[in-house]
């Protein structure tokens, strides 16, 4: 192979745009002159517009509903019901986690806010109009608002339409070895405990979801716009639900606005608005406004966790044991790996090296809203690590040791892995040690921890947190992960042209993760065609290959490889095309950077874009023309990002408010492909997970109203509740990737909540005060020294 | 009814009804879909559009509203093909990511530096808080507004020599 100094490679690393540099985005020009392309953006001819008639009650029975008010209106083409879908089957839907939910009301409503009806109009003024106008005659029911009281003996049964269905629980599930862990505890030294809930939030990206269905009653094709994550896995269920031939589906996923988990599930909105465009003939969109949205789509979160560790004479952690009670919302619709029902909560040992763990999950119905999707994590991840650096904290807290010191004393070690962990994850690769010291050093740890000693003597209330977390993500591998049957591989089709330049077609989806330069950075690199030169595609299932789509981290650690495995597919074919040329034994021909060059003799060289053109142009016999190739990815192991987070907070005793002074973020997120990006996926993880830890709360008075239904009551923080952030890294590449790399979009919003949290919890613990749930507002703080007497 | 008024430019006279929200005249009688809609309560800013220079939220305005304005979308940012600084400070310093909220935080951080042409951060961040992004956490936008700020400063120190 040709010798390149370190300078010439960093510098046709940087001409190419390949891993590494922080190339300016390319997909940022349609949206900075205001032409990125969204759902409700889409305008086709003849086209309706739909909006759902919700339930204002939490638990009610249908006694009848009357839409002749609302048929009156001028423009009005018609109001769909339960009923009508019923004939045709529709009435019902089943979940992403294998249960049924309701499409439109027929027997009971089950959550405020669950459509009952769709009114289908010209205009969506006229729309609004007529839904105001069905009148639904209710009977209302007792509502059961918590997992505790949805299992207690007597309850009224929320979901009695499902036959064996007499009580409210859903599942139940354990993870890891209780007689072993039983007898960890047996010995223990220590058992610390901690409970505490992870309550109900919303990922709620500022575009909402919304469709526009568009069935042609000619050639009987399905175009279906749709807010979709995950296009391909869309399309086959619609296929399955819908009973249309997937042949005639075509799902477009165009820009989104946005998702956070919440545009992974099947909404009845775009159920309602396909059967609509198929029976009327016409086009009809569907798109929510913000209420709809937060009262009625895939929120997240609502776990209730108690659990204990045992800890040795030594202070090592030697087992661990968890409790779960979800919250599930009136249908089970959790978004997550068929195989796993709390998804995968059971990596709840965390950074830490447990020996024995047991876990034992249960699932309610409660007269809320279904979904139960990862807001930007993978699949429960993040309850799992709230709970477990909570639970260390109190640890620490107990044991009179420093926050640092615990973890470090019970960190799986860097030569421990591959890892197996209790739970049953095999860990790949990390350093935890390292990724601690590199924070604590950038915060000036000792100095702060002198500068609290100083403030607590005089009074003042200040805190450092500290997370170390622990991610799984980038799921499958396919054969323990699917998602309703579909396995969790994903794909990559590249297609060079025979003047070089490239398509590159994707299973997974952005929602404004940058793919169309990251994905073009990684083909860059391994083929060496300028990241310029490689166009993107995402989003049309007929344009794009089979993938299970973009959540839980995965499009870099499973698309990402899809991408590196195509790419390299075609090198190797390119050294077919450049033996030929060369007149050489493809044995004798190397490759580096996008150039071809027999053994010996570096400097006659075929550029990748001389091979493309010979793909199509002078092949050798036999060959079979063009360069192009697609890959179907199945990861060996899922990837685990960690970190270190370290917060320090200050609190005003005379307020409760909490005023955030530093963030400091060490990411190790395996190798990095565009560093400018990825440390945009941190800003916006960390401002996700403060947001949570202080702002967002979706909640229920006793009667299950929604309190949380608007932008006004569910607090998004803007630029200047928002802290600045200071971000840090080290590289602990993924063995199993072929770039190393590990998934980076959701660790900040997974580590970063029990940091704030244990900052606070850090000010407040001399005081005696081990737990306040999130989110952490100024009168939950107030009360809770209030409580041990503190005043001004 | 029949409302006058002035889009990037061009002058418009548009019959709608009274009630029509401009973001909704903007959006579907004119075509123009750069500016967006994310809530239902003028919190979010999606929506945010210049009017006669000032930065509002067209969410909140009716269509009569615009009777003898001037407004500015996103679609009016850009100039004879030349990038508006601000567009150029998003882009440079990564200040998007998915697109939804940017036209109008492009159109409130382009208000904020002509009103205030060396702001400092928390200038910056009070005068963007009427504005939400889900994705990018600020700081980036931050800098977008800076970079913007600074490429004016340059420019028309430019001009002066």
């Amino acid at each position: 192979m040709a010798v390149e100094t370190a300078e010439a490679t960093e510098a046709a690393r940087q001409a190419m745009g390949g891993i590494g540099v922080s190339l300016a985005r390319k997909e940022d020009a349609r949206f900075i002159h205001g032409q990125g392309h969204y759902v409700d953006d889409v305008v086709l001819p003849g086209m309706l517009h739909m909006v759902i008639v919700r339930s204002p009650h939490a638990h009610a029975r249908i006694k009848g509903i009357d839409s002749t008010a609302a048929m009156a209106i001028p423009g009005v083409v018609a109001v769909v019901t339960g009923e009508l879908l019923a004939q045709h089957k529709l009435a019902w839907m089943p979940t992403l986690s294998g249960d049924t939910q309701a499409v439109l009301a027929t027997d009971k409503v089950r959550f405020q806010g669950q459509e009952v009806a769709c009114v289908i109009a010209e205009t969506k003024y006229i729309a609004e109009d007529a839904a105001a106008l069905v009148s639904v005659d209710y009977e209302p029911l007792q509502a059961i608002t918590s997992p505790q009281q949805a299992i207690a003996p007597g309850a009224i049964v929320i979901r009695d339409e499902k036959e064996g269905q007499t009580d409210n629980k859903i599942y139940h599930w354990e993870a890891g070895d209780k007689d072993a862990t039983d007898a960890a505890f047996a010995r223990a030294a220590k058992v610390v405990s901690l409970e505490t809930f992870y309550p109900r939030c919303h990922p709620a990206p500022l575009e909402t979801c919304g469709c526009v269905a568009d069935l042609d009653p000619v050639t009987g094709n399905a175009t279906i716009y749709m807010t979709s994550q995950a296009p391909h896995a869309h399309r086959t269920l619609f296929a399955i639900v819908a009973g249309l031939p997937e042949e005639k589906i075509r799902i477009i996923s165009p820009d989104l606005g946005g998702g956070f988990g919440n545009k992974v599930p099947i909404y009845p909105g775009y159920v309602v608005a396909t059967a609509a465009s198929l029976l009327i003939g016409r086009p009809v969109k569907w798109i929510e406004d913000r209420t709809d949205n937060l009262i009625s789509t895939g929120f997240a979160r609502d776990y209730y966790m108690d659990g204990s560790v045992a800890i040795d004479e030594n202070g090592k952690f030697i087992g661990l044991r968890v409790n779960l009670l979800s919250d599930n919302g009136a249908f089970f619709a959790d978004a997550q790996p068929s195989k796993f029902k709390a998804g995968l909560f059971h990596i709840v040992t965390g950074s830490y090296d447990i020996p024995a763990a047991h876990i034992v999950a249960n699932g309610a119905y409660t007269n809320k809203a279904p979904g139960g999707v990862a807001y930007r994590c993978s699949f429960r991840v993040t309850e799992a690590s709230y709970f477990i650096e909570r639970l260390v904290e109190s640890a620490a807290v107990e044991l009179g040791q420093d926050p640092v010191t615990i973890r470090l004393n019970n960190f799986i070690q860097p030569e421990a892995f591959p890892y197996q962990s209790a739970s049953g994850f095999e860990y790949d690769s990390g350093d935890y040690p390292r990724a601690m010291q590199v924070a604590l050093d950038m915060l000036g740890y000792d100095e702060l921890r002198k500068e609290q000693a100083e403030k607590r003597a005089k009074g003042e209330l200040m805190g450092i947190g500290v997370a170390s977390f622990t991610e799984v993500v980038g799921a499958g591998k396919g054969k323990d992960y699917d998602i309703a049957g579909l396995r969790m591989f994903d794909s990559a089709e590249l297609r060079v042209h025979p003047t070089g330049k490239a398509i590159l077609k994707l299973g997974v989806k952005s929602q404004g993760q940058g793919h169309e330069t990251t994905f073009a950075q990684i083909v860059a690199e391994e083929l060496g065609i300028p990241a310029s030169d490689v166009e993107v595609r995402e989003g049309d299932t007929d344009n794009t290959p089979f993938g299970l789509g973009t959540y839980a981290s995965r499009s870099t650690p499973v698309g990402g490889a899809a991408t590196a495995m195509v790419s390299r597919k075609l090198r190797d074919k390119g050294k077919l095309i450049a033996a030929h040329l060369f007149e050489a034994d493809v044995a004798d021909i190397e490759f580096a950077r996008g150039k071809y060059n027999v053994k010996g003799s570096p400097d006659n060289v075929k550029t990748i874009q001389d091979i493309a053109f010979a793909a199509y142009t002078n092949l050798p016999d036999g060959l079979e023309a063009g360069l192009e190739g697609v890959t179907y990815y199945d990861p060996p192991n899922m990837t685990y990002p960690f970190g270190t987070y370290l917060v320090v907070v200050d609190i005003d005793k005379g307020t409760g408010q909490v005023k955030v002074r530093r963030v400091v973020a060490v990411d190790d997120c395996g190798v990095r492909i565009n560093p400018m990006i990825v440390e945009g996926q941190i800003h916006g993880g960390l401002t996700e997970g403060f947001a949570i830890a202080f702002m967002e709360l979706i909640t229920f008075d006793d009667e299950g109203n929604c309190i949380g239904s608007n932008f006004m009551d569910y607090l998004i923080p803007t630029a200047w509740e928002t802290p600045r952030f200071e971000l840090g890294q080290t590289v602990t590449p993924s063995p199993h990737h072929p770039i190393g790399a590990k998934g980076i979009g959701e660790s900040a919003t997974v580590g970063s909540p029990a940091a704030f949290v244990n900052a606070v919890i850090d000010a407040l613990s001399h005081l005696g005060i081990t737990n306040i749930d999130m989110p952490l507002t100024s009168d939950k703080v107030w009360a809770a020294l209030r409580s041990k007497g503190v005043t001004e | 009814m029949k409302v006058t008024f002035e889009i990037n430019g061009t002058a418009k006279s548009v019959d709608v009804e009274p009630r029509t929200l401009v973001v909704d005249l903007i959006r579907t009688k004119l075509g123009m879909t750069g500016t967006h809609i994310g809530c239902d309560t003028s919190n979010c800013g999606a929506c945010t559009v210049l009017l006669d220079g000032r930065p509002v939220k067209s969410c909140t305005l009716l269509a009569p509203m615009l009777e003898g304005k001037k407004v500015t979308t996103v679609e009016g940012l850009a100039k004879g093909g030349k990038l508006d600084s601000i567009q150029v400070g998003f882009h440079e310093e990564h200040g998007l990511q998915c697109g939804f909220c940017t036209p109008g935080m492009m159109l409130v951080g382009k208000a904020l530096i002509e009103a205030n042409p060396h702001p400092t951060e928390d200038e910056i961040r009070w005068g963007i808080s009427g504005n939400i992004c889900r994705c990018t956490g600020y700081m980036n936008i931050v800098k977008a507004i800076q970079h913007a700020a600074a490429a004016n400063a340059t420019e028309n120190t430019a001009g002066v020599a």
